[in-house]
């Protein structure tokens, strides 16, 4: 990456976490796969989810823009409750058009990257700003032409997802999250079905889209990342957050037994 | 050649010989090749010296202007119908799709009746409706209060009656149909467009319906040629479409044979045509999913016309 991502957005006082998470807990059926998830994120920091399979984290990362609604509990992002709404004591589900409201400035890049394989990359990036945002045309395709460039994708913006390799799919899949000027970006296992070599190029971006000061919560076993672009840790289990701590604390010291075993077996 | 050497250094391994190998021989096909065109020769053969055939009368009334009104006729009614159900069909089916109750039942409730009951019968109720109800009367339910009483047999003619009922019927068929198309594609597109903040209807129109539709559109050539052969089921009320006219013409000068023959080539010269419109929708909906796509009839034809008129380039033998 020639120069980091250039995402607009000045630092709040560290006081008010962008994400705060409190209690969250989510069953399927009798499988209850989130039991009371606390946490919380300041603006600008990047979070890592660390985990066992089935351990909740991507869950916990698709309730955080309603993809998956929750059973108890409070998420809050930027101030506002994701999904539902509260007056005093009563809480009341939200018109779909509010939550659609609320996932504009929540990007999520998904671990099969979910491109619209029937339109080219640039037609990716550009449909939610000129379908959501209401931007025109021209400015939608310069933008989309700039964020391209930007994942180092200049010359493929005609290009159908199909023709893309797996990495190149992730970046435009990326590009297309930007494009809406997220405030919070969630990455479910973003290099999880690449092949190994093009793993680096999608990490690239997403470093220098940290460097650039973008809130990011990144579920991943790529323990590499997670030291040297990670603010935090968390790491989960059963449903709950076991540990949580600095990248050095977490990976060199960890205190929990259920850590240092699940560390011992992806390092 | 872009290098004589791969990455690794090494040269190409070209000395070896290309393989020209003999062919597999596969005498059965020759066999049956024979057997099949005896069976063909000895059809064209009976039907060629058969006295009681008139091809005179054929010839006679191939485009006799009662015959291409019916084909004029059947045509509207296809295309009228197949459009009209389409519409339809993808509301029932997003009907079916929804989380409300209420909406899945009446889909269920529409498929059920007009899918569990014989087209025939369907079109001669509609033909009879007039016995049923003598006036359609709009108003309020349950109060008396009418606005506006018509006579059902002149609102509803012989031709509206029949395109009702090839239209609801087929309706219920292709909402299956897009229904099936609709689960083909992938959740992932659905939870992308939702993260992206596109709203429902959107999704449905600019993600899902796209994607579903190369799903969809071989099913529905088919159903768009069961279509052009139900419309001679319209016979029964007296619809004037081809088969109508072809026994209006034979009960007065009895060359049934004949004219059934002339509207069997009626039938397969149109859905001959219409497998042309499918083949470009399927190519159409098919960008992005097919890595390559190959040329269309018409473009391969341009591309051997130039290779035509240019000089042969002879192939190069290291396959550059």
């Amino acid at each position: 990456m020639s120069e980091p991502l250039a995402i607009g957005k000045e630092h709040q006082s560290q006081r008010e976490p962008l994400v705060s998470i409190r209690g969250v807990r989510k069953s399927y059926g009798k499988h209850e796969v989130l039991r009371g998830v606390s946490l919380d994120v300041q603006v600008g920091e990047v979070t890592i989810l660390l985990g066992p399979s089935g351990s909740g984290k991507s869950t916990l990362l698709r309730c955080i823009n309603h993809l998956e609604s929750i059973d108890g509990g409070r998420i809050i992002v930027d101030g506002e409750l994701i999904g539902y709404r509260q007056h005093g004591s009563k809480i009341y589900e939200m018109h779909p058009r509010e939550i659609m409201a609320q996932r504009k400035t929540i990007g999520v890049v998904f671990q099969r990257f979910n491109l619209f394989p029937h339109m080219t990359a640039l037609e990716n990036i550009i449909e939610a700003p000129l379908r959501v945002a209401g931007i025109s045309k021209q400015d939608a395709i310069k933008r989309g032409q700039e964020l391209l460039d930007r994942v180092g994708l200049k010359d493929f913006a005609n290009y159908y997802p199909a023709k893309l390799s797996g990495g190149q799919q992730q970046r435009v899949a990326i590009a297309r999250a930007l494009a809406m000027e997220p405030k919070l970006m969630l990455f479910d296992e973003p290099t999880s079905a690449l092949d190994p070599e093009l793993v680096g190029d999608v990490l690239d971006v997403m470093r220098s889209l940290a460097a650039a000061g973008m809130t990011m919560i990144v579920v991943t076993h790529e323990i590499g990342f997670a030291r040297s672009a990670g603010d935090h840790i968390v790491f989960m289990d059963g449903g709950v957050v076991v540990e949580t701590g600095t990248p050095e604390q977490m990976l060199d010291n960890p205190q929990h037994m259920r850590t240092k075993t699940f560390l011992k077996s992806v390092l | 050649m872009s290098s004589q050497f791969d990455a690794l250094g090494q040269r190409p391994q070209s000395t070896l010989d290309d393989i020209d190998a003999i062919a597999l021989r596969r005498p059965w096909r020759w066999i049956s090749a024979a057997i099949g065109l005896i069976f063909v020769a000895a059809l064209v053969q009976s039907l060629a010296k058969n006295e009681n055939l008139k091809y005179p009368i054929i010839a006679q009334f191939l485009f006799d202007w009662r015959i291409v009104n019916g084909v004029w006729l059947t045509i509207t009614l296809t295309i009228v119908s197949m459009i009209v159900s389409t519409l339809i069909a993808i509301v029932i089916a997003s009907m079916r799709l929804s989380s409300n109750p209420v909406l899945t039942s009446i889909s269920w409730l529409y498929i059920w009746l007009f899918r569990g009951t014989p087209l025939l019968v369907q079109v001669v109720l509609w033909g009879y409706l007039g016995l049923l109800y003598r006036n359609i009367i709009i108003g309020i339910p349950f109060t008396g209060i009418t606005f506006l009483t018509l006579d059902t047999n002149t609102l509803i003619p012989a031709l509206v009656a029949g395109f009702i009922a090839l239209t609801l019927n087929q309706g219920a068929y292709s909402a299956e149909i897009v229904r099936a198309g609709m689960l083909s594609v992938d959740e992932g597109q659905r939870e992308a467009a939702h993260s992206l903040g596109i709203s429902a209807l959107a999704t449905f129109r600019r993600i899902l319906l796209p994607q579903a539709m190369r799903v969809i559109i071989p099913p529905m050539g088919n159903e768009t040629i069961s279509m052009l052969k139900n419309t001679s089921l319209l016979s029964v009320i007296a619809v004037l479409e081809l088969y109508t006219q072809a026994t209006l013409i034979s009960s007065r000068n009895l060359y049934q044979v004949e004219l059934l023959i002339v509207i069997s080539l009626w039938y397969l010269t149109l859905t001959s045509i219409l497998s042309v419109p499918q083949y470009y929708l399927e190519r159409r909906y098919g960008r992005g999913f097919s890595r390559d796509l190959s040329l269309t009839p018409i473009q391969r034809i341009k591309v051997a016309l130039k290779q035509f008129h240019k000089p042969r380039v002879r192939a190069n033998k290291d396959g550059n």
